[in-house]
């Protein structure tokens, strides 16, 4: 592990918020070409219908309309690539989910192309739909998806099991056995910045794309596949990106694949950017889940065995479903040492919009399943709820629920005694049982939870965990860095500056990052799974000790010695300069090996875990149902933090959201219709309802294998979130919810059950 | 349809018809992008401008409302290369990440800290439950408000001593 010093770990203030505080930072809307259109998406009105035709005639004839591409106008391949390639681009006869793209009108101002929208004329033959998983998963029930990406046959997507031991003579040997059932609903993503991409059509029968999104390679292969062009001829440029959280990992390859359609027909650049309300109906979410749960422990809270089912709705497409319903499946028992386990998980397809990644990514969905659990475990058994997770949870040398022994960096155990330290657990326990005592109309409740988080891509898609970096010493001694991964608004960007300044031994001030174009760096794979400043700062690492090596060996030949190349760098690159030294390096990193066997579900499936423990007081208005978060702790094992005042905003946004999550966010769904209406219906955590004094802390397990000892942590906070703070609402109300969110008609009526 | 307002000092005249908002005067026609849009329907404030130096959604006012006013914007704020104290305590509290909000909230904060130059927090509460940040979790930004505070007073106290100085 390199040595870390005095820049690791500082809470060095972000470049990049300068920019932004000035209104200067750019973001994709800000931005227009010359010839410029603007393009608007004719979208299924139906859930499931045959399109018998489309007229374009009227539209055509509408002023300020110069182009209205259906899919008989796609040049290459008509999908949206992700990962099955059953999701057409724009529909072929058949549509699957209300807002599916059906066509596209290129216009020379956003209004027109619009308004020219309602003038495409589209007949459709209706087709059963089938909106739920329970009647999709029905025998009989009509197959409504793309057969060939069904793998789990009929409407099943994918299955997955994980078996460990044997699950019967765990629950022989247990003394008390729950079981539960736990639902939880959509979740938007609600980045600030709407989801958009320009296509700009370049030089040379070239494409060049602006975009606001997660991963610049996925929108390469996306665009390259949908207008038959060699990758090389995709050139990818994010812009600012103003928020992500997931949902600009797959969708920007729709967006941007619907630019580039329009730019390509009309040889003209190209913007499409959704409005909040086609932005929430149309674009991926949180999957909604169904988990059966059955966990059985010995009298001393040790855990025996757990018998786990779950369900995801994916929606009508596969987009990232298989790899979310993986991560479901593996982090299933938590952060627990579970001896014998089963799970089954299954993602299942209906006539809805496809979901896809979201911060935890199919981890959450099982996070309030096994929260639960533990909780309910501990009341059956008269134990503290903090202790019988103390007795459960990975050791140095234990194995996880994938039979993966791990060694290093487990540093749950003590994110658990710090939060309960932090959170005054015991004595703020009496508090709420005083406060309780004393108070009619409200109660106050107090709930913990504990999370693990495999960092990376893992054993589902070991290829795509790798990074790269250039590096290029200029003529007066400032580097330029450029890396694979993207700043989203995570703080990506300042990490990465401080790890290259680190490394190189020169002042943050002398770096800088250039903004990340494809054909800048190679394929260094998404910026997601909380892998992205880790893989990059390896990148960095590699490039900075080359570009080091060359320094040193020329200021050797000019006779400045090792100890003075600091003071004297812009020197010596002056001798890069003159003695015809290449002044460029590229860096490259991959992560260790994993490996996990799809038959029983085992492997060592990341390289590596980040944890948490999370503490949430609530009070609850007993005759409202209003809850609300009064108190929080947090503390976090990411191994060594490289900024200590980026980890906490990220853990203070994780905490929001996670609220969010738990309290109040939801989307109703009716026969395929997301009832919805932008952020107005759709209630985000205001400046109010969060817990302005959250206390967050980091134990730092070191990574020996991560850059100065780092793991990741951008998902980690709102994992744990969430369940802190559901658990502390059933504290309250002395019920176990049985799904999210709990808003206060679920709440009250909760409450009655229990009157 | 022709318009007349100011803009951050300046006299700007929009062309447009009688349905363009604000918000698209300032973006479209005289490319001040620093006002963001996150909805269009007046939830989240990321399109806040001070009109006649109230905080107004610019998606919900129609530009021909602006006629003869005076905005202010994000652009409108920093002094050449010099940040505004409040875009100062914004960067210095790590109240930004995707910094999409950011622009709204800093206008909000003007407006805010104008009226109540040592505001309380249920003032602050109050100033900026109109904005939605989904990245911060607002902690920062509630700690930025209060830095901003506390560097204002102390600019206007340095001033205050200097015209002293000058007429003792
Ligand atoms: S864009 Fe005006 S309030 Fe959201
Ligand atoms: S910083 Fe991203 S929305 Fe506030």
């Amino acid at each position: 592990m390199e040595k870390r010093t005095t820049l690791i770990g500082a809470s060095v203030p972000r470049p990049d918020a300068v920019d932004k505080v000035r209104g200067e930072a750019r973001y994709v809307d800000d931005l227009a070409f010359p010839g410029m259109l603007h393009v608007a998406v004719v979208r299924s009105p139906h859930p499931h219908a045959k399109v018998l035709s489309i007229d374009a005639s009227k539209a055509l004839g509408e002023p300020d309309v110069v182009c209205v591409v259906t899919h008989r106008d796609v040049p290459g391949a008509n999908v949206v690539h992700v990962i099955y390639d059953d999701q057409p681009a724009l529909a072929d006869g058949v549509v699957r989910y209300i807002g599916e793209p059906v066509a596209l009108v290129g216009a020379v101002s956003r209004r027109a192309a619009r308004k020219a929208t309602l003038e495409v004329r589209v007949e459709y033959e209706a087709l059963p739909a089938v909106t739920d998983t329970r009647r999709a998963l029905e025998s009989g029930a009509p197959v409504i998806c793309v057969p060939a990406a069904a793998e789990g046959g009929g409407n099943v997507f994918n299955r997955m099991v994980l078996v460990k031991g044997d699950v019967d003579t765990g629950f022989g040997q247990a003394d008390v056995v729950v079981e539960g059932e736990y639902e939880t609903g959509y979740q938007e993503h609600a980045y600030l910045e709407p989801q958009g991409a320009i296509a700009v059509p370049d030089e040379a029968g070239s494409m060049a794309v602006y975009a606001s999104m997660q991963c610049p390679f996925y929108v390469q292969g996306a665009v390259a596949k949908a207008l038959g062009l060699p990758l090389a001829k995709v050139r990818v440029v994010q812009t600012t990106t103003g928020g992500a959280f997931g949902g600009k990992e797959d969708v920007p390859s729709q967006i941007a694949t619907l630019a580039a359609l329009v730019a390509w027909t009309a040889r003209r650049p190209a913007k499409l950017v959704l409005d909040r309300g086609e932005d929430v109906l149309t674009t991926s979410k949180r999957h909604p889940s169904r988990v059966h749960y059955r966990t059985g422990a010995k009298a001393d809270g040790t855990i025996t065995a757990i018998d786990v089912d779950v369900v995801l709705d994916a929606g009508a497409y596969q987009t990232l479903s298989s790899a979310v319903l993986w991560r479901s499946l593996v982090t299933a028992a938590g952060p627990y040492r579970v001896p014998n386990v089963h799970v089954v998980a299954r993602s299942v397809a209906t006539n809805t919009v496809p979901n896809g990644a979201f911060r935890g990514f199919g981890s959450p969905q099982v996070i309030f399943p096994h929260e639960s659990q533990m909780d309910r475990i501990a009341e059956r058994l008269g134990l503290d709820r903090a202790e019988v997770r103390r007795r459960n949870v990975l050791r140095p040398g234990d194995r996880t629920s994938t039979d993966h022994r791990i060694e290093e960096s487990v540093g749950i155990a003590e994110t658990l005694d710090r939060a309960v330290v932090l959170a005054d657990w015991a004595e703020r326990l009496s508090r709420v049982e005083a406060f309780n005592k004393t108070h009619a109309d409200r109660h106050r409740g107090l709930g913990i939870s504990c999370v693990l988080y495999g960092v990376g891509l893992g054993g589902k898609a070991p290829s795509l965990d790798k990074a790269g970096a250039t590096m290029k010493l200029e003529a007066d001694g400032s580097v330029t860095v450029a890396v694979g991964t993207v700043e989203m608004g995570q703080g990506l960007s300042t990490a990465i500056l401080q790890v290259a300044s680190e490394a190189l031994g020169i002042p943050m001030e002398r770096v800088h990052l250039a903004p990340m174009d494809t054909s800048r760096v190679p394929d260094g794979g998404p910026t997601v799974a909380s892998r992205g400043t880790m893989m990059a700062a390896l990148a960095v690492l590699d490039a900075a000790r080359k570009l080091r090596e060359r320094v040193v060996a020329v200021a050797r030949e000019v006779g400045i010695p090792d100890a003075a190349a600091a003071e004297r760098w812009s020197e010596i690159a002056r001798a890069f300069w003159t003695r015809n030294v290449d002044p460029a390096v590229e860096g490259w990193a991959k992560t260790e090996p994993v490996s996990w066997d799809p038959t029983t579900g085992l492997g060592d499936a990341y390289p590596v875990y980040a944890f948490a423990t999370h503490v949430a007081e609530v009070e609850v208005d007993l005759a409202t149902g209003e809850a609300h978060v009064v108190d929080f702790a947090a503390a976090h094992d990411s191994g060594t933090i490289l900024n200590r005042a980026l980890a906490a905003g990220q853990v203070e946004g994780g905490i929001a959201q996670g609220l969010g999550f738990a309290l109040s966010e939801s989307i109703p769904q009716k026969e395929g219709r997301l009832v919805v209406n932008g952020l107005t219906t759709y209630r985000l955590p205001t400046i109010r309802d969060v817990p302005l004094n959250a206390r967050v802390d980091f134990v730092e397990a070191a990574f020996p294998a991560g850059p100065f000892g780092m793991k990741g942590i951008g998902e980690v906070p709102l994992m744990a979130a969430h369940a802190a703070v559901a658990r502390a609402v059933a504290h309250a109300m002395g019920r176990d919810p049985a799904r999210y969110p709990l808003d206060p008609p679920y709440v009250r009526e909760l409450l009655s059950a229990s009157a | 349809m022709k318009v007349r307002f100011t803009v951050n000092g300046h006299a700007a005249t929009v062309e447009g018809d009688a349905e363009m908002r604000l918000l698209d005067a300032l973006r479209d026609v005289l490319h001040l992008t620093g006002t963001k849009e996150g909805c269009g329907e007046g939830e989240c404030g990321a399109c806040t401008v001070l009109l006649d130096g109230l905080p107004v959604n610019s998606c919900l006012v129609l530009a021909a409302q602006a006629e003869g006013r005076e905005v202010l914007t994000i652009e409108g704020l920093a002094d050449g290369p010099r940040l505004h104290p409040i875009q100062q305590a914004f960067v210095d509290a790590g109240a930004v990440q995707c910094g999409f909000c950011t622009p709204g909230f800093v206008m909000s904060t003007y407006a805010l800290l104008r009226d109540h130059p040592a505001p309380s927090e249920e003032e602050i509460l109050t100033a900026l439950e109109g904005n939605l940040c989904r990245c911060t979790g607002y902690v920062r930004i509630v700690d930025a408000v209060k830095r901003a505070a506390v560097q204002l007073a102390e600019t206007r106290l340095g001033e205050a001593r200097a015209r002293a100085r000058e007429t003792a």
